[in-house]
């Protein structure tokens, strides 16, 4: 059986040689990011900003959104989004926080259930309250921060700090560029988007430990090399294995966007958009700023380990 | 090459059967079980399958949280009538009043003798706050000072309104379960969260009002309505539970309590066949009720329920049995409440919801529609391409993928998690790092086979040096898993969850299970080049 191959043997890019572009490209889509964070903002969903919304569908064959709007409007709870979505008969109704704290929030539901709840059925309904919203938006930066710095610190310990500093930048390249796709997108940004951040966290430095690993193993083994050669030489024999893995996880990642149903679509789409920058960023970011952080051929780097799992074991 | 161990193999087809027969209950469903505890020992029959979530199965989820301020207004109420009582007993009058502060009370008592009389047995009411874990914690609930100029202050330790506040919840939580499931079906999830929350989750209930309407504190009292002439200070007027009704001036003075009562069933007025709701005191409720109500005939007493009065009767003949009735216009389903509530007793403190999701059963049931549609897809499709690039290794990398989702969902039947939508996506992010895993492996071979290795040297070569980086790649995925899973809630934490159960399934089906299908494929074939 003939079988396929994404990428040919024995590939010999030049990978190095785009850094002269592969930088400021990413300079650039960091600035971008950071500019539409700070110019647009995110489309942060109630759990990070508190309100109430819920999600209505209509028993008879159609909503009528101009009859919600006007009813939602009558109930006095300052502003109402009312919004198609999905099909003719789904509605979305957004109410902001309302003055009055926790009770006046609790009784946005009970209101709304009053006025529309003879010829709509509550898909779902949430509701989070001023006090809880401002807990997530503090759990959920502490988490991401404290999972940066947990695996920067099992990065140090497992390699030397060169590699250790490159996977950091290579990291915060996709967090600010991933932030700044939902701020781009206006995609909403709520708990679930603090996973898919870490999960891109995740996702991009396995790839870049993977590069690494071989990037090491390379500089124990060739002493009289350049290192943008042996880094090339590095990226050329893992590139099989990033091209196959991304393939199958972005075929994974569109099956479950496309046919998932909406409640992850936001969730798949970021996840989608980190593993493309990820793999991007562990090639042309974290392997090339190697040459910049003093990481010198057959100066040892990587030697003093030696005889550690990578070594040629005896078979067993 | 490859010469594993005949224990250690026997070992690994072990987990994966255990695995298997640990998910029995998930795939097959609670009837098999049923089935088969009938026929084996039941330690022999495996009982936890994994949940679903409330948002795949539909259901309400509410946090609560204990209304801080009122509780602290309850404890400075009740502080003023023990600093009245001190006062009364030792027939001084402060001047000005008892005034109710902040956290606290102040008095003003300007006659010296009656402030040298009355201090000791106000620093009296401060007491040391014991607690079940600790014992004596070694702070009060009270600081009583002297400020001078004859004012004394009495305040309420910030330990004092923690501790009722923990009092409070876990006391409440069982209260919350006899009112939401008072016959034990329904399986409600009622936990308490940090110090002062208390989450409900009602699977299968649609309407977080079923769970808000047990929400009241169900305080019950029974006063007399006042007379005429009665001196303002020990009357107030409270409204009535009827949105039209009066409001009505009933005695300050309670006759008898609802923690009094010792049953409280709905029936039916024999007379009037209007809904109603019997109760029966114990015999303190009795007693004091008997005698309240030979004093008073002719006049009517009311019945107040949250400082609400749900009807005010005339005393016609004193009530000695200590047995009663409350009628005040119910529906049926509303006396049915009113007893549940007065029977699983009063809330110590009154609760606020401060967060709510709920998914109705459509939305779960199209939920897990989509995600099984979806898993299957993206199956097929990783399926299709890894045969295709890997042939008769792409085989054994499915059945590896396979064992490894198994495994996950044996980890959860056995660790009793919940498999919500998010969790799903964790799953699939797990499939696709598993099968990097097997990507690792194969094209570490394929380099070490054009490096020039024979096929045994380069399989043997190609696992070994593969896993390091496995390894290390999969535990930074793992500590970022652990922290979300530490630090998340809800959506987070089940996503978290299957992410870091697929990891070590992961790094298990790689290190293992692969490994004997290449070995015994190789000893099959004996083949000179590895096809890959």
């Amino acid at each position: 059986m003939k079988l396929l191959r994404l990428v040919p043997d024995d590939t010999k890019f030049g990978f190095m040689r785009f850094r002269s572009w592969s930088f400021p490209f990413s300079a650039f889509a960091s600035i971008v990011s950071v500019v539409a964070f700070l110019w647009l903002g995110m489309n942060v969903g109630i759990d990070f900003k508190g309100g109430t919304v819920v999600e209505l569908q209509a028993k008879s064959e159609r909503a009528d959104i101009a009859q919600i709007r006007e009813r939602a409007t009558n109930l006095n709870l300052g502003d109402v989004e009312v919004q198609e979505f999905g099909g003719p008969r789904d509605v979305l109704l957004r109410v902001g926080l309302q003055d009055g704290g926790d009770k006046a929030q609790a009784e946005v539901v009970v209101k709304l259930r009053q006025a529309f709840e003879s010829a709509y059925e509550f898909r779902k309904v949430e509701v989070v309250g001023p006090r809880v919203s401002q807990e997530l938006v503090q759990n959920g930066t502490i988490g991401v921060l404290l999972a940066i710095v947990t695996i920067l610190i099992y990065l140090w310990f497992r390699y030397e700090w060169q590699f250790a500093v490159g996977a950091v930048i290579a990291t915060m390249h996709d967090l600010v560029l991933v932030i700044g796709f939902y701020a781009v997108t206006q995609i909403q940004f709520d708990q679930t988007s603090i996973a898919a951040i870490l999960t891109v966290i995740g996702y991009s430095l396995n790839d870049t430990v993977v590069v690494y690993d071989r990037v090491r193993e390379l500089l124990r083994k060739y002493k009289k090399i350049k290192l943008f050669e042996l880094l090339d030489l590095s990226m050329n024999s893992t590139l099989p294995r990033t091209v196959i893995t991304s393939v199958t996880t972005i075929l994974a990642l569109i099956a479950l966007s496309i046919l998932g149903g909406d409640a992850i679509w936001g969730f798949c789409i970021a996840l989608l958009f980190g593993v493309l920058v990820g793999t991007y960023s562990s090639i042309f970011v974290a392997a090339p700023i190697l040459i910049y952080l003093g990481v010198r051929v057959g100066e040892g780097v990587g030697a003093e380990k030696a005889g550690d799992k990578t070594a040629p074991a005896p078979a067993r | 090459m490859f010469r594993q161990s005949t224990l250690k193999s026997a070992l690994i087809v072990f987990t994966l059967f255990f695995g298997a027969y640990l998910t029995l209950p998930t795939v097959l469903g609670p009837q098999v079980v049923r089935t088969l505890s009938a026929y084996l020992p039941s330690f022999m029959v495996p009982k936890g399958s994994v949940k679903l979530g409330l948002d795949l199965q539909g259901g309400v989820h509410v946090m609560l949280e204990v209304d801080r301020a009122g509780l602290n207004r309850d404890l400075v109420r009740q502080l003023q009538e023990d600093v009245r009582r001190v006062l009364r007993n030792e027939r001084v009058a402060p001047t000005g009043g008892i005034v109710a502060q902040n956290r606290g009370v102040a008095v003003r008592i300007l006659d010296a003798d009656g402030r040298r009389r009355v201090l000791p047995k106000l620093q009296e009411l401060a007491q040391p706050i014991s607690n079940a874990i600790l014992g004596q914690t070694g702070q009060r609930n009270l600081e009583v000072v002297d400020q001078g100029d004859g004012l004394v202050t009495l305040t309420i330790t910030d330990a004092e309104i923690n501790d009722k506040i923990g009092r409070a919840v876990n006391q409440s939580i069982e209260i919350f379960r006899k009112r939401l499931d008072p016959e034990g079906v329904k399986e409600p999830v009622i936990q308490r969260q940090g110090l002062d929350r208390i989450v409900v989750q009602m699977p299968g209930a649609s309407n977080s009002k079923d769970i808000t309407d047990v929400l009241q504190p169900g305080k019950l009292e029974f006063r007399m309505v006042a007379e005429p002439g009665a001196p303002a200070a020990e009357i107030e007027q409270l409204p009535s539970v009827d949105d039209g009704g009066q409001p009505l001036a009933v005695e300050r003075r309670v006759l008898v309590r609802g923690e009094d009562l010792i049953s409280a069933e709905p029936g039916f007025d024999q007379r009037t066949s209007e809904p109603v709701v019997n109760f029966r005191f114990n015999v303190r409720g009795a007693q004091a009720f008997a005698a309240a109500t030979t004093a008073n005939v002719g006049k009517p007493f009311a019945i107040i329920l949250d400082n609400r009065i749900i009807s005010a009767p005339r005393i016609i003949s004193p009530i000695t049995q200590g047995q009663g009735q409350i009628s005040g216009r119910f529906t049926v389903e509303a006396a049915n409440r009113l007893a549940i509530l007065l029977r699983s007793g009063a809330l110590p403190a009154s609760f606020t919801l401060v967060e709510e999701r709920t998914v109705g059963p459509g939305l779960g049931r199209d939920s897990i529609e989509a995600a099984k549609l979806a898993s299957t897809v993206s199956a097929v499709a990783i399926i299709a391409f890894s045969i295709a690039t890997y042939g008769i290794f792409g085989v054994i990398a499915l059945v590896a993928l396979v064992a490894n989702v198994m495994l996950i969902f044996a980890l959860m039947s056995a660790l009793g998690s919940t498999l919500t939508l998010p969790g799903i996506a964790g799953i699939v992010l797990t499939v696709a790092m598993a099968v990097d895993s097997n990507v690792l492996i194969y094209e570490r071979i394929r380099e070490e086979q054009a490096a020039g290795r024979g096929a045994a040297l380069a399989l043997d070569a190609g696992f070994t040096r593969a896993l390091a980086t496995i390894l290390d790649a999969n535990i930074t995925t793992f500590l970022a898993g652990a922290i979300l899973y530490l630090v998340g809630t809800g959506a987070i934490k089940g996503f978290a969850v299957t992410l870091c159960l697929g990891i070590v399934t992961t790094i298990f089906t790689a290190f293992t299970l692969t490994r004997i299908m290449v070995a015994a494929w190789y000893r099959w074939f004996k083949p000179k080049v590895v096809p890959i």
